[in-house]
């Protein structure tokens, strides 16, 4: 069969499928651009679900993530943060919630304080905005509430066990329980498998029939990230009425469905909502021209070359191939663009793995200017049509800062806004 | 608090191969013993080692007397514990710009310990090898062979614990010595973990401490073992790279051997002294030059994926003109009985190979037994090792296969890397030595393959966790400090072979360890804190 070819052109081409790249897109279409958007990574399903600001600094977490962004402003002014206010950050974060909530997919405004945000081994994190399937759980921890967790049998890396034990000291109503999934008995089960059967509605009644005898009082009941893939919050309601207890979910080890649920409902709306979404293919190469960019994909059927007339770069770090290395140096694959670096690799980490100020290699990246654009050593920008947004971004620690939605948001926000200025 | 209290014929100190061969040796003849080791099996240079079998070639230049003891040993392993020895065969390679005089004398010093050695052309070398250069002044094939050393020590203390009320106690560390007569009265020790007091009362005290020899020695007021401490970093890959063991021909030097070690290959090893045995770690400059020195003989190392490093040290024994250079000391092993330094009931056994493990193990049950008024003779050189359910989880490959071959849904994988099932992890907890003890991941990683594979723990950690906290075995906020424990450990090997596909690895890992389980933050008021 002969290879087929396509051209498209577009005003922003966004590269990168992550936080940063869908965000770019809700704010570039927000801003009346025609966009495309383009990448392969799974690493989506490596997020919590949660959507954190900032969660720490100056190595303590902290409650007030706005007062800890002032902080932040004062203490890493190379912070890409640092380069927004908080009013721009707000509005971005807000533009970002609820167009998820639009899509269907449920989370909580922004508040003044940071939540905690409950973790499988029964511990807790500071984050801004949660799905609303994971709120009442938060609000359990707090009241101390009697409530049931579970865990199903086959289902690896989530023990209601270790929740309970380790929460039990702060919150002694808590019990734990395992069951066995409907219809998946002696068999390893997974996150992903368990949602989207939980789209079926005799499942949901199947389980919520397995949940009631064990409450005894209960009020809350907690169950690992499964309610569904496509509308979480209407499975949650349904089988909250069915089991007469507040119904919760709690993060998995990946892959997890909160992030899975992310990608699918970008991949479902995007194209109604007039994006050009090819979220399978990997940009080979980008060249630029007087007027624009060239961007050149190679799918399984057919080549696609893309003209874009501004490019926004939100590839990520290792894990999603948007930073490279060899035994020697970091490097940026796509476009070689610069990385400030030191000689060798015997600064990247430090000695101790948990030091609480992070592995310097977690700060290098790409550097911006005010305009979100790369920029030479010499500070002039590598084009003028060329600009960066999410974690790929140098002098930041998102992991350890616990800032990574925050980041990838309010950067998209800015490089965008910044691209249609450019292109007005 | 009160003591905890012991008492056995013999107590060894040390659970390398030297501990664990002794305690087989002497149980073998009816004597009862206790091992304890301040950590855990294999703690030294028995679990930081290459694995290597020795043929003898290796050491058939410079000494003929360990190279000719290393064959002999070696023939009786592969006779009586196959299970643990991979008979790959091993290669002598001198590539271009090697001195050609030492490759030109190698076969007569074979042939001088009876080492087989047989010549090779470079085209019948890379017949074997593919991946050796074109460019190959001499090959020999030689018998080298490959050693499980977690699975022999294992199944030496499984055997013992079978034959007799023999025990092994880990963590539990020598403090002193009450010495009244000219005996040992008993051994007064600390548990490294709950901070007890034990007390240890024997007829007969045995040091087998291995790089920590001289120390022991010293508590017991001798001053005649002097060791010099060689620190060894080697290289794991993340495949294995050739069918047998490759070494380079010429004067021993860093990155001159690779040798498999089931599906992964191990490439050392680097040579330094070091003034004190305690809190090495294989650092970013060994790792370089290891791997430069073995990519002139194998250029396929420059692409090979190494997942971790690790450091051990070799306890040599002192010698004339061996003071700077490790390389130089003697191999051999020494026998201290420590009589003419006034004590009668204590003995110690210092140096050797892995390779002579039983051999030094023999030496000193005759001496014991010999004290002890014992006529049985040793039974370690014709009696095979046996195995057992428990034991064989250390070997690259085995958990899988063994998986595969059950085919049972409901018994999940735990550790996707190394394939490690529940099931192995059960009777781990079950039957394994130390399993009267509590069972930690650390623990039940030592005895099996978890946190092995390309992804060093980063979810294994968290998936044995969940498990040892379904099971009962955790039963509070400690569970995590352990988790965490491991992962920092596992992180000292790791971070020097920190670059190109190993690098995404270690984001993940820090997402799932920082971000998903707050490791981070653990001692925050809000992290779960354990302690």
């Amino acid at each position: 069969m002969k290879r087929g070819h396509r051209r498209i052109e577009t005003q922003l081409a966004v590269i990168g499928t992550g936080i940063a790249g869908f965000a770019a897109s809700i704010f570039a279409l927000k801003r009346g651009l025609d966009v495309a958007q383009f990448g392969h990574s799974g690493a989506m399903a490596y997020t919590t679900g949660y959507l954190d600001l900032l969660g720490v600094h100056g190595q303590r977490i902290r409650q007030d993530p706005w007062a800890a962004l002032d902080e932040l402003r004062r203490d890493e002014p190379q912070h890409p943060m640092s380069k927004l206010s908080n009013p721009t950050i707000r509005t971005a974060f807000d533009g970002f919630t609820d167009a998820l909530c639009d899509m269907g997919i449920g989370y909580t405004k922004a508040g003044e304080q940071n939540l905690s945000g409950l973790l499988p081994n029964g511990v807790a994190k500071p984050t801004l905005s949660v799905p609303k399937t994971m709120l009442p759980g938060i609000a359990a921890r707090e009241a101390g509430a009697r409530t049931l967790v579970l865990d199903f049998d086959g289902l690896q890396g989530f023990s209601a066990k270790a929740f309970e034990v380790n929460f039990a000291e702060r919150w002694p109503a808590l019990k734990s329980a395992r069951l066995t999934f409907p219809d998946m008995e002696n068999r390893q089960v997974f996150p992903e498998v368990l949602a989207r059967s939980l789209e079926n509605r005799a499942t949901q009644e199947a389980l919520a029939g397995l949940i009631r005898p064990l409450l005894n009082g209960a009020e809350y009941v907690g169950v690992p990230a499964i309610l569904g893939m496509h509308a979480p919050d209407e499975i949650r309601a349904r089988m909250e009425h069915a089991i007469g207890a507040t119904l919760f979910e709690i993060p998995t080890i990946p892959p997890a469905v909160p992030g899975i649920r992310l990608r699918e409902c970008f991949e479902r709306a995007f194209p109604d909502m007039g994006v050009k979404l090819e979220p399978q293919l990997k940009v080979s190469n980008v060249e630029f021209g007087r007027s624009g960019a060239t961007l050149f994909l190679h799918g399984p059927m057919e080549d696609l070359e893309i003209e874009a007339s501004a490019v926004l770069l939100a590839t990520g770090r290792f894990l999603s191939g948007g930073l490279k290395s060899d035994q020697h140096r970091l490097s940026e694959p796509l476009l070689d663009l610069p990385i400030l670096q030191p000689d060798g690799r015997q600064e990247w980490f430090r000695h101790e793995y948990l030091d609480p100020r992070g592995h310097p290699i977690n700060r290098l990246g790409i550097e911006v200017d005010s305009a979100f654009r790369p920029v030479m050593p010499d500070g002039d920008p590598v084009n003028e049509r060329l600009f960066a947004a999410g974690a790929i971004l140098a002098h930041q620690d998102w992991v350890r800062q616990r800032s990574g939605a925050g980041l990838a948001i309010a950067t998209a926000y800015a490089a965008t806004e910044a691209a249609a200025a450019m292109l007005a | 608090m009160p003591a905890r209290t012991y008492e056995a014929d013999v107590l060894i100190i040390g659970g390398g191969a030297t501990g664990s061969g002794v305690m087989r040796d002497l149980a073998l003849r009816g004597i009862t013993c206790l091992l304890i080791d301040r950590k855990d099996l294999n703690a030294g240079a028995s679990g930081g080692n290459h694995g290597l079998l020795h043929s003898g070639g290796r050491y058939a230049t410079a000494d003929a007397e360990t190279a000719a003891e290393c064959r002999r040993e070696g023939d009786i392993l592969k006779w009586l514990a196959p299970e643990c020895i991979d008979d790959c065969g091993g290669l002598f390679v001198a590539v271009e710009g090697d001195d050609e005089e030492f490759a030109g004398a190698f076969p007569e010093h074979c042939r001088v310990a009876g080492i087989p050695c047989e010549p090779l052309t470079a085209a019948e070398a890379r017949e074997r090898e593919p991946d050796l250069p074109e460019a190959i002044m001499a090959a020999y094939a030689v018998p080298d062979a490959t050693i499980d050393p977690f699975r022999i020590v294992l199944e030496n203390v499984g055997h013992a614990q079978r034959l007799n009320d023999s025990a092994y106690l880990p963590h539990t560390e020598i403090e002193e010595f009450e010495i009244s007569d000219g005996e040992i009265r008993k051994a007064v020790c600390r548990d490294r973990r709950s901070g007890e007091r034990v007390e240890i009362r024997a007829r007969q005290f045995v040091n087998a401490s291995g790089a920590w020899a001289e120390k022991v020695a010293r508590l017991a007021g001798c001053r005649d073992v002097s060791l010099l401490y060689s620190k060894g970093t080697l290289l794991i890959s993340n495949t294995r790279v050739t069918n047998g063991v490759v070494n380079r021909l010429r004067l021993p030097d860093d990155g001159d051997i690779l040798v498999p070690g089931g599906t992964v290959s191990l490439l050392g090893t680097s040579s330094v002294t070091v003034e004190d045995p305690d809190g090495i770690a294989p650092t970013i400059p060994e790792v370089d030059r290891i791997l430069a020195e073995g990519a002139a003989m194998l250029p396929v190392l420059n692409e090979t994926r190494f997942v971790r490093a690790f450091s051990g040290v070799r306890p040599l024994l002192k010698a004339a003109g061996s003071e700077t250079d490790g390389r130089k000391a003697n191999r051999g092993f020494a026998l201290f009985d420590h009589e003419d330094q006034g004590l009668v009931n204590f003995a110690t056994v210092a140096g050797g190979k892995f390779t002579t493990f039983r051999l030094m193990a023999e030496k000193m049950g005759d001496l014991i037994a010999r004290r002890l008024g014992s006529a049985e003779p040793c039974r370690t050189a014709r009696e095979p090792l046996p195995s057992g359910e428990a034991l064989r989880w250390t070997e690259p490959g085995a958990a899988a296969r063994d998986w595969f071959r059950r085919a049972d849904p409901a018994d999940m994988i735990l550790c996707e890397c190394e394939m490690v099932a529940r099931s192995a992890v059960d009777t781990i907890i079950a039957d394994a030595p130390g399993a009267e003890d509590h069972m930690s991941l650390k623990a039940i990683a030592l005895r099996s393959r978890i946190g092995k594979g390309a992804c060093q723990g980063a979810f294994c950690s968290m998936r044995v966790t969940s498990y040892l906290y379904d099971r009962g075995v955790y039963d509070s906020p400690d569970g995590l400090r352990l988790m965490r424990d491991f992962v920092k450990e596992r992180y000292k090997g790791v971070r020097p072979v920190l670059w190109g596909a190993q690098m995404p690895q270690a984001e993940l890992a820090e997402i799932l360890h920082c971000g998903l389980a707050g490791m981070d933050l653990a001692t925050d008021a809000d992290g779960g804190d354990a302690k």
